[in-house]
This record gives structure tokens, C-alpha cells and sequence, in this order.
């Protein structure tokens, strides 16, 4: 019945996989039918899984000779009009960045995992970190706007997954699937539902090629493509470029390419945002987290509450485009922000600019270890009782 | 043998008007490698809707812009691996790399040897102008011993690649090497790279005469013509295996061929092995 694994019987299949697996099969379920990638810890299992399912459905896996060689493989495959994802982690993922830059000037939809560890450098292969949000903002050079998504289970890596693709393909730009080493090889049931899911296609071009413009953003600031083969026989560049594709520099073609470049994500965040909320309305202290600091949020949450402290949690799903408006409704109450993360300060650096005036706190461990749920109770508790 | 008359080739045929004039400085020989490369591609009627040009960065990486088909200009260093990936995923697509002697060997180098050894099907354009001429003329790594660059003022003193004894090594199932002095034989023998099912490398020695030149006294760019014919020896390995290499003179013709098994089809082929006896 299921190419990607017989035992599999019906589209609501519960299954007890990993993080990574639950990636690669969600990978599948999108649609993505092809993959470059190169070895590395913790996501390593992402190709060897892909590896072996990307023939069964005709499509390609290739270990390419290097990370930049597998970024520059993925967005090529795009370019030809095929859904692509890589999948690499700290290390990769800064040699990756130059490329990432390129499709997210290029508009060209691909899917990049980031498997935090510990940093920076080669750091610490094998353990947990949320190190990595920035970078996936602000990692390549120059002004560009991006997506990036932070799931907290197996089971959201594999329905995140579907997403990035799908945010991939309708907003034409590169979607960062970030989540850190614990969720990666954790295990846990997952439904595997995605097979039914309609998946997202590009805006492809149609019409007559002397009327077609490769960087018109039309009615919604996302440009229709061509696909190669179709007739349109389009010039591509990493160069700024005008409507036409060719490279320019006139002020006026560069400034309204790259306003719409930005308003593209911002007129779609509709369909970008995502956030959870869980017991924000009465809460007296928020804890904003993502990834497994945000599990082990969700356990503290219970936990004070028990003792009757007034605590909720905010989780940004979709990262960036930052959830401002979400985090400043779910805090409207609260006297003080709590911060559990796996860095030194980086979520807790956004939270401050967004909620200005707010009282801000951190429990920042980077020490290769996850943040324990009763050590964001006993501080969530104390701030809630004014402490 | 190849002196033919190219009465039904009109390289504007093949060219975006829009785009010119093109960039390249007066003299400059990649203009003469690519309308070696729009000929062969006349030669052999391939259907440019199905053509995709994918190049770097530099003044050999410009020229894709010129060419009317689907044309990616990408990163500095990568056109092999973007090409990879759309060659991999779209194998009705006939992909041609163009790439400089900066692009190919240095920042590109891993990806060069690593495309001859896996041998997909891509047709890789090296033009080896000795120079990185779009940032101001620094040396390079095919940059002759004792010639000045902007960043050799003592003359350089590393030893040059050879580009195309590279690509043997690295298991180019097709590499060749041909001077813009000679513009039928180049035709031809981009020809032979564009039908080759594997990997083909050619290497094409082209002139950066207002940069490269200027600043090692060379003359003008008839005179930089001249010294390329005399510096070259026609390969008498002529489509042979296994050629020897080196030589006082730098061979030139088809100098590696071989028909080792093609990747994409390769790997589309176990790939169906593999449906068929699990199924």
C-alpha cells in the first residue's frame, strides 16, 4: 500500500519514529523529490532514511562533496522545477549561508534543516543547543527576508515539515526547519497524516512569453515562474535584478525589488504565522520558549499551576517572520516574561524588543544539556508571586 | 577537416539583444568561445527551450546572460553544483556549465573534481583566460610561473594548474583543450563535449588582453593570437585513452575519452532495479 514503508496501511498510520525520521517522511508526504545533502550530526538520519526512500517514489537523493555543494545541488533542482530539501546542522549550516542568500534573492523555493547542537565551531556534536535562531535570520549577507520554523515534537517536525514546503513553494522563498538535537532523536508516535495532505504548488508561468516578466509580483508580490522546458527561456542571477530577470542597478528597479522582496512575506503572514498559547488569558508570568525548552515550559506551566501560580506559556511556531502582534496579545496581562532557552540570551533579546517596558527574564543553559521543567517552575512561580 | 563555412549560422540567432552590447573589453576572447559554443549548439539543433546554461562568477560567468535559453548565473565557485542538482532532478534538460580558470579550479576546485568523478551529464566550459579579470587582474591558479598580476608584483612564483590533466585524474570520461585562435576546431570539439553522455571538460584558452596582457607587455590582442598558436600542439592522441600528459608544448584536440557508465541513468537505473524486486 505505502511505498515508504508496507507496514503502513491507511492514511492515519500511528507510528513510534524519531524526530529526523519523521522529517524525512514528511519530506515525502510534501512532495519533496529531491535531496543533496552531506554527513553530519545530529541530522545525518534525515539522508540516510531519504536515501533510501527518494528512488521509491522516482525521485533523486545525492551525498553531495560538501555542504555548499549540497545547498547549491538543492536550489539547482528547484530551479528545474522540483520540490528540494537539504539537511545539515551547526557546522553545515554556516557554510550553507552564502546559497541560502542567493535563493532568497533568486525567489527560488527550497527547504533547509537545521539540526541545532552545541557551538559555536564544531562545539558539541552530539548534544542539544538553540544557538542557531539568529543565524537563520540573519545569517547571509545583505538585506532578505526568510521563513523559519521551530516545531517542539516528533510529530510537528513531521507536520512542519509539510509546511515549509508548502510556505516553500507558495511564497517562492527558502524555509529554515529548525529544531534542536533532542527532538531530532527522541522518539515518539506520530500519525502519519500527511499523505492525503494537498500539497502547495508553485506559481508557475503561463502565456504568451513576450508578456511574461520573471519578477512581476502582480496582485500579491509573488512573481510566477518558469519552469525550463516550458518555452520562457529566462535569465536567473544572483546579481539585483529588474522585472525582466537581467541584472540592473538603477536605484528605482533595485529599491522596488527589494520592498516587494519584503512584502511579499508580510502580505502573506496569514499564512506564515504560526503560535500556541496555553493558559496566557489570566497568566500573571508568560514563558515564551520553542523546541524542547518549550516542552519542558509546557510541564512547568502544570507545575505552577498546581501551586496555584498564575503561569503561561507563548510558543512561536513559525519563528521568523517574528510573531510580534501574537506574543504582545498573549502577555497583555502579565507583569513579567520568562525565557528559557538553550543560548545565552537570543529569544530573550527578541521578547525585549517586542514587549519594550515589559520585565524580561532569562534561564539561559548552554552547557549541552536541556533545561530541566523544574527549574523554569521554581523561577516562574517566584516571579509570579513577585519575587 | 575543419575548415567549413558557417553560412547558416547567425550568432545573433542565438544571442538576447537585449542584452547588448555585451561588457566584454575589446579583445577580450570570451566572445569568441561563445560563439564557438552558440555554433556547436547550431551544429547540432538542440532544441534551446530544453538547454539550460548555468555559470559563475566572473567574466566568463556573464556570458550565460547573452545566451537565448533557460540561463542560471550563480554563486562564485558553484555552477558544477547547481548543475548537478538540475541535471539530477530534470534529465530531459541538455545542462551546459560556463565557468573562468578562478571559478573552476580555486574557489570552485572541490566541485570540479568531484563532477569528473561522479560523471553526469554536464557539459563544463572552462575558459582559462590566466587571470581573475573582472576584479582587476589577480592572480590566479593558471596564472604562467613569473607573470605579473595585480597581486604578483614580483612575478608569480606558484606553479599553474593543468586543468585538464586535472579532470583526467579526477575520471573525466571526456577532456579537451582548444585555443580561440582556432574557432572551427573549438566549435568541434565543444561539439564532441555537448555529445559525450558523461562529464566532458573542455578547457578553452582565451586572452584577457586589456588586464593580463597590458600589464605583461604582451602586446596587442593579434599578437596574444599569434603566441597562443605557437605555444600549442595539436594532440596527436586524438580520441584515444589514457593519453601522456606533459609535454613541452601544451596539447590541445580531445585528450581523455572514455565511456564509463553515466551517473543519472545509472542511478535511475538501480533505482528501478531495486522497485522491481521489492514490488
Amino acid at each position: 500500500m505505502n511505498a515508504i514503508d508496507p507496514t503502513l496501511t491507511g492514511k492515519n498510520a500511528v507510528k513510534l519514529i524519531s524526530g529526523n525520521h519523521a522529517c524525512a517522511l514528511g519530506a515525502i508526504a510534501a512532495g519533496c523529490r529531491f535531496f543533496a545533502g552531506y554527513p553530519i550530526t545530529p541530522s545525518s538520519e534525515i539522508a540516510e532514511r531519504l536515501a533510501r526512500s527518494l528512488p521509491e517514489v522516482d525521485g533523486v537523493f545525492v551525498q553531495m562533496e560538501d555542504e555548499i555543494a549540497s545547498i547549491a545541488a538543492v536550489i539547482g533542482a528547484s530551479m528545474g522545477g522540483v520540490k528540494a530539501m537539504t539537511a545539515t546542522s551547526g557546522p553545515g549550516f554556516s557554510l550553507k549561508q552564502e546559497n541560502i542568500g542567493y535563493a532568497a534573492g533568486a525567489e527560488i523555493p527550497c527547504v533547509i534543516v537545521n539540526v541545532m547542537r552545541g557551538g559555536p565551531s564544531t562545539g558539541m556534536p552530539t548534544r542539544p543547543s538553540q544557538a542557531d535562531i539568529m543565524q537563520a535570520r540573519w545569517g547571509s549577507h545583505g538585506d532578505y527576508p526568510i521563513i523559519v520554523l521551530t516545531p517542539a515534537s516528533v510529530s510537528e517536525i513531521y507536520s512542519e515539515t509539510i509546511r515549509a514546503f508548502d510556505l516553500a513553494e507558495q511564497c517562492r522563498t527558502p524555509v529554515v526547519l529548525l529544531y534542536d538535537q533532542v527532538i531530532a532523536q527522541l522518539s515518539e508516535t506520530v500519525a502519519l497524516d500527511g499523505a492525503g495532505h494537498a500539497s502547495a504548488t508553485r506559481k508557475w508561468a503561463s502565456g504568451p512569453r513576450a508578456d511574461y516578466k520573471p519578477y512581476d509580483g502582480g496582485s500579491d508580490a509573488i512573481p510566477a515562474m518558469a519552469k525550463p522546458g516550458d518555452g520562457y527561456r529566462t535569465h536567473t542571477t544572483g546579481l539585483t535584478h529588474g522585472e525582466d530577470g537581467f541584472p540592473t542597478q538603477n536605484p528605482e528597479a533595485v529599491t522596488r525589488n527589494l520592498s516587494r522582496l519584503f512584502s511579499k512575506l508580510e502580505r502573506h503572514r496569514d499564512l506564515i504565522d504560526s503560535s500556541e498559547a496555553l493558559h496566557c488569558d489570566d497568566a500573571d508570568v508568560v514563558i515564551v520558549a520553542i523546541g524542547i525548552s518549550a516542552r519542558a515550559a509546557t510541564r512547568a506551566v502544570e507545575q505552577c499551576r498546581a501551586q496555584g501560580a498564575r503561569v503561561g506559556l507563548f510558543r512561536p511556531i513559525t519563528f521568523w517572520p517574528f510573531p510580534e502582534m501574537q506574543l504582545r496579545q498573549a502577555t497583555a496581562n502579565a507583569r513579567a516574561v520568562l525565557v528559557p532557552e538553550m543560548n545565552t540570551g537570543q529569544l530573550r533579546l527578541v521578547v525585549e524588543r517586542v514587549l519594550a517596558g515589559m520585565p524580561v527574564e532569562g534561564i539561559h543553559l548552554f552547557s549541552g544539556e536541556a533545561i530541566a521543567p523544574s527549574d523554569i517552575a521554581a523561577r516562574a512561580t517566584a516571579l509570579a508571586r513577585g519575587a | 577537416m575543419y575548415i567549413e563555412t558557417a553560412a547558416d549560422f547567425d550568432v545573433t540567432d542565438y544571442l538576447r539583444k537585449e542584452m547588448m552590447p555585451h561588457f566584454l573589453c575589446p579583445g577580450c576572447g570570451h566572445g569568441i568561445a561563445l560563439r564557438a559554443l552558440l555554433w556547436a549548439i547550431h551544429d547540432l539543433g538542440l532544441d534551446r527551450d530544453k538547454l539550460a546554461v548555468v555559470s559563475g562568477i566572473g567574466c566568463a560567468g556573464r556570458l550565460s546572460a547573452y545566451i537565448d535559453a533557460n540561463t542560471f548565473h550563480v554563486t562564485h565557485g558553484r555552477p558544477l553544483a547547481y548543475a548537478t542538482g538540475l541535471a539530477l532532478a530534470r534529465p530531459d534538460l541538455h545542462v551546459v556549465v560556463i565557468t573562468g580558470d578562478g571559478d573552476c579550479l580555486a574557489i570552485g576546485g572541490n566541485h570540479l573534481i568531484h563532477a569528473c568523478r561522479r560523471n553526469l551529464k554536464l557539459t563544463c566550459l572552462m575558459l582559462n583566460n590566466e587571470v581573475y579579470g573582472m576584479t582587476g587582474g589577480q592572480v590566479s591558479p593558471t596564472t604562467s610561473e613569473t607573470r605579473l598580476t595585480t597581486t604578483t608584483p614580483l612575478g608569480n612564483q606558484e606553479p599553474h594548474f593543468d586543468a585538464c590533466a586535472l579532470a583526467t585524474a579526477a575520471g573525466a570520461g571526456f577532456v579537451g583543450r582548444e585555443v580561440t585562435h582556432h574557432v572551427p576546431k573549438l566549435k568541434e570539439l565543444i561539439k564532441a563535449g555537448l555529445e559525450h553522455p558523461g562529464f566532458a571538460f573542455v578547457e578553452v584558452l582565451s586572452d584577457c588582453t586589456e588586464i593580463f596582457g597590458r600589464k605583461n607587455d604582451m602586446g596587442s590582442s593579434s599578437d596574444m593570437m599569434m603566441r597562443q598558436k605557437s605555444e600549442i600542439r595539436p594532440s596527436a592522441y586524438l580520441d584515444t585513452v589514457d593519453t601522456p600528459f606533459r609535454s613541452n608544448a601544451l596539447p590541445t584536440g580531445v585528450l581523455t575519452r572514455n565511456d564509463r557508465p553515466e551517473y543519472g541513468a545509472a542511478y535511475r537505473q538501480a533505482a528501478s532495479a531495486r522497485a522491481g524486486t521489492s514490488s
